[in-house]
């Protein structure tokens, strides 16, 4: 079975966000591979290592960084990589995205038996593109899971969705889609030498044209949704701070609770 | 050109977040006067719709098949994305639960419209839907426009007000024939394995009780569990917590746990790193007891503690106990 793991490019978390004429100031942020999107990459890596996954491929819809975030999955321990690329697809939102990802699966060819995403992408925090993938491609999916049993031969995969009050237990059958978040596993940090093997796996590079598809399709102009403006959050006033014996500021705050926001 | 929104439920009960949704839902309706009209699929659900008119719904759309009786992701999607494709509602919305985030974007991408995630405010501008939400980890706001003609948005928990039901109101319900496709049959919720604690769910809670490192030991938490239990808080706890193995996952407040927007959110030991910020920012209220006076945690603090945990905890226990003993 072949699985295919998709890759975000995303800021890194500690990085300070600037605005610029009400857009985001790209020029001084650090870019890594989606955290989610780790477990994602980590989980298809283990299967190929249980002898259930003979080939796994990373996807990476993006511009020229997201080269570094498939080279991170192929450290890990991705078989080879397809990054596409195209100025036009600057703006795209997630049913673009989706639209994209799904043409690059047919281009590839590839006879996958799972798609694993990241729950979500740290930046864009949608949660969209991999349910919008399963639809378009008309797939069982679970999402958020945090365990994950797949039978290959038997054609199966039973997995568990972390949700309010418990886990939902999903039994699909393959091929399906499932997207990844903490507590499935324990990315690894590659070692040296993959980290060099990696720079010499395979990435296939698809343009716009490549794909079929024209520039009104994707882009600003053939999406749904577009970004109207990005502004900083309302910033809040620094509160009380209180310090002193115990019994004294434990009263302060007994008041804070009860006369001012009435929680008491 | 009616407002719809996707009741959710679960195991025959309404979802908080979805009485939220309705709520919001009957505000957009009537300032683009027109309906709000509501959809609920799974089995054995006809009981919950008189429930969703008292918030406002003017008709119910009730999808009633075995299939649905559980979490069916391509099955929902198809009940619900092939409906709205047949009525063409100019709006839909459905509250942040872990189904709402699944299958929204499965209806999106079967519709082929316009969504947006997360939503803390929703606007009306020349008759359109505009919607507010936070992105990387809450450091901006964007505004997202539709150019879609179904426009549709996810609200985050706890943020929107709920209305005062009016029970007087009986549903307006068109049943909705629904078949199984072959799709829907690939797919099966086996199990559900409870892991009620007895306390609210974190992404629902009105209060919210976390602790962080600074609890030192796993057994430490029965005191923030005591505080929680006594103001009927949920418990959750920081990254530190969760990955020293002495919390479970679901505890998780934080970018790789969950985003919770209580009215109160109270910080026990935790120092406040930005992971641990994204996820409870948006909380109307933040108190913080920690013994560090630069942790950062007191940067969105409305109130903050310097002091031991181990000696303001159980006071404040003691204090608000005696509070409550007074009220009888």
């Amino acid at each position: 079975m072949k699985v295919v793991v998709f890759c975000k490019s995303v800021p890194d978390t500690e990085t300070r966000v600037r605005l610029k004429d009400n857009r985001l100031d790209k020029s001084e942020i650090k870019y890594i591979l989606n955290p989610y999107d780790e477990f994602a990459v980590e989980e298809a890596v283990r299967m190929k290592e249980a002898g259930k996954v003979d080939e796994v491929v990373a996807v990476s819809m993006g511009p020229e960084r997201a080269r570094e975030a498939l080279r991170s999955a192929l450290a890990i321990g991705a078989d080879r990589a397809i990054l596409i690329k195209d100025d036009a697809l600057d703006g795209s939102d997630t049913y673009v995205t989706a639209k994209v990802l799904v043409k690059a699966l047919e281009k590839d060819g590839v006879e996958y038996g799972m798609l694993l995403f990241g729950q979500q992408a740290i930046d864009g925090d949608t949660w969209h593109v991999p349910g919008q993938v399963a639809e378009m491609l008309g797939l069982p999916q679970a999402g958020s899971i945090i365990k994950l049993e797949v039978d290959p031969d038997a054609g199966k995969a039973v997995a568990n969705r972390l949700v309010e009050g418990g886990e939902e237990v999903h039994e699909m059958a393959l091929p399906c889609v499932v997207t990844c978040r903490k507590g499935l596993n324990e990315p690894r940090y590659p070692s040296l030498p993959n980290i060099m093997k990696a720079k010499r796996k395979p990435v296939q590079d698809y343009s716009l044209a490549d794909l079929g598809l024209s520039p009104e399709e994707v882009g600003r102009a053939g999406s749904f949704t577009e970004v109207l403006s990005y502004s900083l959050p309302p910033k809040k006033e620094a509160g009380r701070k209180v310090e002193g014996e115990p019994e004294e500021v434990v009263q302060e705050l007994v008041k804070f609770l009860k006369d001012e926001i009435k929680v008491l | 050109m009616s407002v719809w929104v996707i009741a959710d439920q679960r195991k025959g009960t309404l979802r908080k977040p979805a009485l939220e949704t309705l709520s919001e839902g009957r505000r957009l309706a009537d300032q683009l006067g027109t309906s709000m009209e509501a959809v609920i699929a799974g089995h054995n659900v006809e009981g919950l719709c008189n429930e969703i008119a008292s918030y406002g719904a003017e008709k119910v759309y009730l999808i009633d098949h075995e299939i649905l009786a559980n979490y069916n992701p391509p099955a929902y999607a198809r009940a619900v994305g092939d409906l709205i494709k047949d009525k063409q509602p100019q709006i839909v919305l459905m509250g942040g639960t872990m189904t709402g985030r699944d299958l929204m974007p499965r209806i999106a991408a079967r519709v082929g419209a316009g969504l947006a995630p997360d939503c803390i405010k929703l606007e009306i501008v020349d008759g359109k839907l505009k919607a507010i939400r936070p992105a990387i980890a809450g450091k901006v706001r964007v505004e997202i426009g539709y150019k879609s003609d179904i426009q549709m948005a996810i609200l985050r928990p706890n943020v929107f007000e709920r209305l005062e039901p009016d029970t007087s109101k009986t549903a307006n319900i068109e049943k909705v024939p629904f078949e199984p496709s072959d799709l829907d049959t690939k797919q099966r919720l086996v199990e559900f394995v409870s892991k009620e604690t007895g306390r609210p769910e974190l992404t629902e809670a009105e209060i919210i009780v976390s602790g962080g490192r600074g609890m030192k030991a796993p057994e430490n938490f029965a005191l923030v569990e005591e505080l929680a239990d006594l103001l009927g808080a949920a418990v959750g706890a920081s990254r530190a917590a969760v990955d020293a193995g002495w919390r479970p996952q679901s505890d998780q407040v934080g970018q790789t746990g969950k985003t919770v927007s209580p009215n109160l959110y109270i910080a026990v030991g935790i120092s406040g790193a930005i992971q641990h910020l994204a996820g409870m920012s948006s909380s109307k209220f933040i108190v913080a007891i920690n013994k560090d006076p630069d942790a950062p945690i007191f940067n969105v603090a409305d109130f903050g503690v310097v002091g031991d945990l181990f000696k303001v905890v159980p006071l404040l226990t003691e204090e608000i106990k005696k509070i409550k003993a007074q009220e009888g």
